[in-house]
């Protein structure tokens, strides 16, 4: 081992180090910014080794690339709405997986054109790495346009979905086998068949799959993609991409599984189970949706609140859509200008990815200790005064708790219904994203107020200082 | 060069890498669910330390491949975005958790 190589062996040593290190003052929010800037540090070192190593061979080349890539990356990261947050994620995802099957392209292609064959290693891992990155890709895009809602956010369905994805999946196994078998040397028609089924794959995959299910999709995704990565630094016999690419897969995994969780439902559910098309035939039967509801007005609200001790905000997808977090923080502060306790109770799964009310009621300036999570506000809810619910259904569904026929059945909820009083903001009495009535809303301690999450909880702000 | 003792290292090296992954993050709170999830995002923005490598091999062997050397620069600016935009973007949200104002 020359000098040179040790050195860069060594600082490739350190960047793993930082990205471990990185990742653990992750845990906590004081310490959290610290952590991604090591983790940015251990990315800096890692790409000037990279940089050094390759001693300027075709700099030119991976100039362009860099300056290119990084500049798109940092303006989308710039300029992105924080609501605009999870699709940006997405494709940032998406990018990465793309990146680790365009290597498997471009590695079969040279071994192609000098007529080498691969070492079974490579063979292997170029294989994988190229369809995992492939799926993750299309998926991510998929995920990112129904986001956008530049498609609809509703499962897209249709009949033998299940044996037309077995089909290609069988496709796939096919022509992966050959190019193992083949030692790499598959036809360009066989391979480029091969990229297409995995790229429609990953599209049919993210299809079916409703916009209330998108946090697991995407912590799915980002965990796909770290496996392509990490499979890639077996392809290239790299250490540092065998890492950082099983630290991402197993994150991922992990929340993958706690997404799962927070919705009671496997995760082969989420994945096959089109959920909002079955739960809306359901309601569709059962007649109508839920009818003696009480309407209140701002005024009435806003006594409600000024004169109240303790209340709970529970936001949800909606607060999002309706861009209201810093209506909802100026509200809170003129509650709690007049000494009135204000909380914040977020669900796991509420909103399009894990932890999203968090962002957007931090850039509202909220300070984190009044982010509840799922047990520390269900303690919460017996001695609140009033719960204002905001664009948040499914998860205050009380039905999860006792009817068995409900599709979300022991899925864990925020217990609202046991507030002194309930407000639920709502825009209409259509049935929620998975198409299931609330009976939260018939419940005599229940009134809704209806309209716009921004416009209802700006009247809410008026209404409080006028009082 | 099918080495299956190297092999071997390297399996071993991704499998406890995967535990050392779910060590570490599986005490991440609800709160930073978002920044931990765009920050591993960031992290596997290292495949364009492979993308990089692969180009410059590509040109070592004389740059007699046209194709593959525009793909390379593909899969380079792919890595770019993943890294710059997966940082800055945890860098943002990160920035706007804030404690509670001393009153």
């Amino acid at each position: 081992m020359t000098t040179m190589a040790l050195t860069a062996s060594l600082l490739d040593l350190v960047a793993i180090a930082l990205f471990i290190l990185g990742l653990h003052f992750l845990n906590a929010p004081p310490t959290a910014r610290f952590g991604n800037r090591l983790a940015a540090v251990g990315m800096f070192i890692a790409i000037v080794i990279a940089l050094v190593q390759t001693m300027g061979l075709g700099w030119w080349a991976i100039a362009i690339g860099i300056i290119l890539g990084g500049a798109i990356g940092v303006i989308a990261a710039v300029r992105v709405k924080m609501t605009a947050m999870p699709q940006m994620v997405a494709l940032y995802n998406g990018a990465g997986g793309g990146a680790a099957a365009t290597i498997g392209v471009v590695e079969y292609y040279v071994a192609l054109q000098d007529a080498t064959a691969l070492d079974p290693i490579v063979s292997v891992s170029l294989v994988l790495s190229m369809i995992i990155g492939s799926i993750s890709l299309a998926g991510s895009i998929i995920a990112f346009l129904k986001l956008q809602e530049v498609m609809t956010g509703r499962p897209i369905t249709y009949p033998g979905q299940q044996v037309v994805n077995a089909l290609i999946l069988v496709v796939i196994v096919a022509l992966g086998a050959w190019f193992i078998a083949s030692a790499g040397s598959l036809p360009p028609g066989a391979f480029l068949g091969l990229l297409a089924a995995a790229l429609v794959l990953g599209v049919l995959f993210v299809l079916p799959i409703g916009g209330a299910d998108m946090p697991v999709v995407i912590s799915l995704l980002n965990s796909f993609t770290g496996l392509a990565v990490a499979i890639t630094g077996f392809e290239l016999d790299n250490v540092l991409l065998i890492i950082c690419g099983a630290l991402v897969g197993a994150s991922g995994t992990i929340l993958t599984v706690d997404m799962s969780k927070a919705m009671n439902r496997p995760l082969t559910n989420v994945l096959f189970g089109a959920f909002g098309a079955a739960g809306g035939t359901e309601t569709a039967a059962a007649g109508g949706g839920p009818q003696n509801v009480r309407s209140v007005n701002a005024d009435d609200v806003a006594i409600m609140l000024a004169y109240a001790n303790k209340v709970m905000f529970v936001p949800g997808y909606g607060m999002a859509v309706a861009q209201a977090q810093h209506s909802v923080k100026a509200l809170a502060d003129q509650l709690e200008n007049r000494g009135v306790h204000v909380f914040y109770a977020i669900h796991p799964v509420a909103g399009r990815m894990p932890g999203h009310m968090n962002v957007l009621l931090a850039e509202a300036n909220v300070p984190y200790e009044e982010l509840l999570d799922l047990d520390a506000a269900n303690a919460e809810f017996p001695t609140t005064d009033v719960a204002l619910v905001i664009g948040a259904n499914d998860v205050t569904n009380p039905a999860a708790r006792s009817v068995k026929s409900s599709p979300i059945y022991g899925m864990p909820i925020l217990d609202v219904d046991k507030a002194g009083n309930v407000i639920v903001l709502k825009r209409s009495m259509r049935s929620g994203f998975a198409g299931i009535d609330n009976p939260l809303y018939e419940m005599p301690n229940t009134a809704m107020l209806f309209g716009d999450a921004k416009a209802s909880v700006d009247a809410l702000t008026a209404a409080v200082k006028a009082l | 060069m099918t080495d299956v003792s190297h092999l071997i290292t390297l399996l071993t090296v991704f499998m406890l890498a995967v535990f050392v992954g779910f060590e570490v993050i599986s005490k991440v709170p609800t709160t930073l669910h978002t920044p931990l999830m765009s920050a591993t995002n960031a992290i596997h923005g290292i495949v364009i330390v492979g993308a990089i490598v692969v180009t410059a091999t590509l040109f070592n062997a004389g740059g007699n491949h046209v194709a593959a050397t525009i793909l390379a620069i593909l899969a380079v600016t792919l890595g770019a975005i993943n890294v710059f935009g997966g940082f800055a973007v945890t860098e943002r949200m990160l920035q706007m958790f804030r404690r509670k104002e001393s009153k």
